[in-house]
């Protein structure tokens, strides 16, 4: 986005459905609506409002629906009004928040509804990472093991304490106790309690890793004319950006990918944010497996190389620290894969417009919503904030 | 050139569905042999029925039972079906508008041949002998003459022991075709040698090869022998047992770069206690025999590899 030539993107509505392991009493259908006509009623807008329909979902093989956004046009109001459907795995909710901004924000479309969601009960997301390809070397340790060597590299190269992971988990799962819309409410949670749960995928404990959730999230996108007639000040997009790089190449770097480096830097480019540490209230960071936040936290640019455990052991990052990560309850608290993007943008929007209830962050102005997936494959982020854009 | 492998894939799973209350109600109604559309805002009834309107928006509930005649209001003669299609033998697929609805229904006619078929046509629901709340349990349409029967009637929708879910297996065949380069990469293996493919520009050498350098974009074609032995470079220590895996646990998922190689490949570390295994730990292939790949790698007794040495690899 080149924020001088553009129409401002306001968030003008947020919704989200209950998440649940499973949401037995809605079809797919049901459960895109529930988030859809919440987002309507926080905007105060109907379905005529609304000029085209953008929705994301993790991979098709995640429910066995083929492009689901074509049954799902009906439920979304979509019939007559420009549909499309994005698809960049798990960072396709921010990807999809953000090809719905750029509708707006290059005039093409005044108000643009998103959609992202994952109904992962009528699904098996391991199963449809790890077909059986003829010929090659079965996958051979489920869906932690993709993620733990990387996380011991990480521990390798910054020499982070053993306990950082449980900080995190431990953080995060504190922080959805005070967010009614998160899937995991684990009263009486307790850093011992997160240590001591069984190691999985040695150095991941089971209490470190994000849950599986059906749920749904949505977001009613609008230029200067339709955030001036708003029930309430919105959230104001100041930077948008996607990356991509292989899932595997020589010299790829798991534990800080190129991608995600370059993503952030244009996004802080475009809001004009030089000390992110210091310019940025909040961030909302796609963290799966507790160790990602330092992870993220130095390839985003809040720490230096090698520093990212010590802004999580300082406990800036908790919801009373100077740089709050997560105080939604992040993913490892709620993980409608395919949605779970857009909840971080969302969140990100709820903080600057001061509306995140009992889990709001003082004064925030400016919130950082972050998504990745693939692998580390695909990046997406944005930046939010209270004011309108300057220029 | 070697020879080009192929084999089929298959991919199958047994999908379930939250069915939410209208199709909870159509496909219960199906296993009572009542067929059941909705009304929408403008008074159209659309069967199958849907949980919004397509035209408004509207959530719409008010359900209404129409006949289980109707009219062909187009076709296509399917002369060779396939597994799993309603009929066995050669049939129609037809769209069908039942007595009271305005849209129509997407089934099989079993008709003796083509010039059996035409638009316009009346046609009955041949109930399935077992129902159980599916789609199939309209077993498929057949011809039958008959005047059209009365308009759709209200309906509440609410049967005893409703369906609220359903399971629709899914099952996809490919025939999977790994290329030239995996190709080669396999028929190595087959001799118990790893070869991987330099890529012409940045020098770094792919195992398993895929033909082309993801980096550089150019295709690789220069053969390079690597390992057999490497270095751990990170690994985790597996203690949950994946759906289907025949390895008990616990034990050791690696990433392993073999001699010679510029990044890594996952293997499963043995003959050593878990939690002996260490980055940088040296180790070597272990074939089984008749097995495509090493069956795990095991310690070479060589001193550790230095960090600096790995560590652009991990
Ligand atoms: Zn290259």
């Amino acid at each position: 986005m080149n924020p001088a030539n553009n129409e401002p993107v306001a968030v003008v509505g947020i919704g989200q459905t209950e998440h649940a392991a499973a949401r037995r009493d809605v079809s797919i259908a049901g459960l895109v609506r529930e988030a859809a006509l919440r987002a309507l009623a926080d905007a105060e807008l109907t379905w005529s409002d609304i000029d085209a329909v953008v929705i994301g979902k993790a991979p098709d093989f995640f429910e066995g629906v083929m492009m689901p956004e074509l049954y799902l046009a009906d439920a979304l109001g979509a019939v007559g009004k420009p549909l499309m459907r994005v698809h960049t795995a798990g960072s396709v909710g921010g990807s999809t928040a953000l090809v719905a901004a750029n509708l707006v924000a290059s005039r093409v479309q005044r108000t643009v509804l998103t959609v992202a969601f994952e109904k992962q009960s009528e699904s098996n997301a391991m199963w449809g990472l790890s077909l059986p390809v003829p010929f090659q070397q079965p996958l051979l340790a489920g869906a932690g093991g993709f993620f733990a060597p990387h996380v011991r590299a990480y521990i390798r190269r910054t020499g982070a304490p053993e306990h950082v992971g449980s900080l995190v988990a431990y953080k995060d799962r504190r922080n959805a106790l005070k967010n009614p819309s998160a899937h995991l409410h684990e009263h009486g949670i307790t850093l011992e309690k997160v240590q001591s749960s069984p190691m999985l995928w040695d150095p991941i404990r089971y209490s470190e890793t994000c849950p599986s959730s059906d749920g749904a999230c949505a977001m009613v996108l609008t230029g200067r004319r339709g955030a001036a007639r708003a029930p309430r000040p919105p959230a104001w997009v100041h930077g948008g950006a996607m990356r991509s790089e292989p899932t595997l190449f020589a010299g790829k770097d798991f534990v800080s990918p190129r991608a995600g480096r370059d993503c952030a830097a244009d996004v802080y480019r475009q809001a004009g944010i030089t000390d992110p540490r210091r310019e940025i209230d909040v961030a909302e960071l796609y963290v799966p497996f507790s160790w990602y936040e330092p992870m993220w936290l130095e390839n985003l640019g809040f720490a230096a190389e090698g520093e990212g455990w010590k802004l999580t052991v300082s406990g800036a990052t908790e919801l009373d620290g100077d740089l709050p990560v997560n105080p939604s309850g992040g993913v490892l608290s709620t993980n409608p894969i395919g949605a779970s993007g857009m909840l971080r943008f969302a969140e990100a929007a709820l903080q600057v417009c001061g509306r995140a209830g009992a889990h709001q962050v003082d004064g925030a102005r400016r919130a950082l919503g972050h998504a990745y997936g693939g692998g580390a494959q695909f990046f997406s982020m944005w930046l939010v904030g209270a004011e309108p854009p300057a220029g | 050139m070697s020879e080009i492998l192929t084999a089929p894939l298959v991919v199958e799973f047994p999908f379930t569905r939250s069915l939410g209350p209208v199709q909870s109600a159509f496909l219960t109604g199906l296993r009572e042999r009542v067929v059941l559309g909705v009304r929408t805002t403008d008074g159209r009834v659309l069967v199958p029925p849907v949980e919004y309107d397509p035209r408004t928006a509207d959530e719409i509930r008010e359900l209404v039972e129409v006949g289980a005649t109707g009219t062909v209001t187009t076709w296509a003669w399917n002369p060779a079906p396939r597994p799993r299609q309603p009929l066995a033998t050669p049939f129609a697929w037809v769209l069908v508008t039942l007595d009271g609805a305005d849209t129509a229904l997407l089934h099989a006619l079993d008709a003796p041949g083509p010039d059996a078929v035409r638009t316009g046509m009346r046609v009955r629901v041949r109930w399935a002998a077992e129902r159980t709340g599916a789609i199939t349990d309209i077993a498929c349409f057949e011809p039958h003459e008959s005047g059209g029967a009365g308009p759709a009637t209200p309906h509440t929708g609410v049967f005893a022991d409703p369906v609220t879910g359903i399971t629709t297996p899914a099952r996809l065949d490919y025939t999977y075709a790994p290329g030239r380069a995996q190709s080669r990469h396999l028929a190595a293996l087959a001799r118990h040698t790893t070869i991987g493919e330099r890529c012409p520009a940045c020098r770094r050498v792919y195992v398993p090869p895929r033909g082309a350098c993801p980096t550089c974009g150019v295709a690789t074609g220069e053969q390079v022998e690597v390992g057999p032995r490497g270095t751990v470079t990170t690994y985790c220590v597996v203690n949950i047992k994946a759906r289907n895996a025949a390895i008990d646990v616990p034990y050791v998922y690696a990433h392993i770069a073999l001699d010679g190689a510029d990044l890594a490949l996952h293997g499963r570390i043995a003959g050593i206690p878990c939690d002996q295994v260490r980055m940088g730990l040296r180790v070597e292939p272990v074939w089984t025999e008749g097995a495509r790949h090493p069956d795990h790698y095991r310690p070479t007794g060589e001193p550790d590899a230095a960090y600096d040495t790995y560590k652009e690899l991990l």
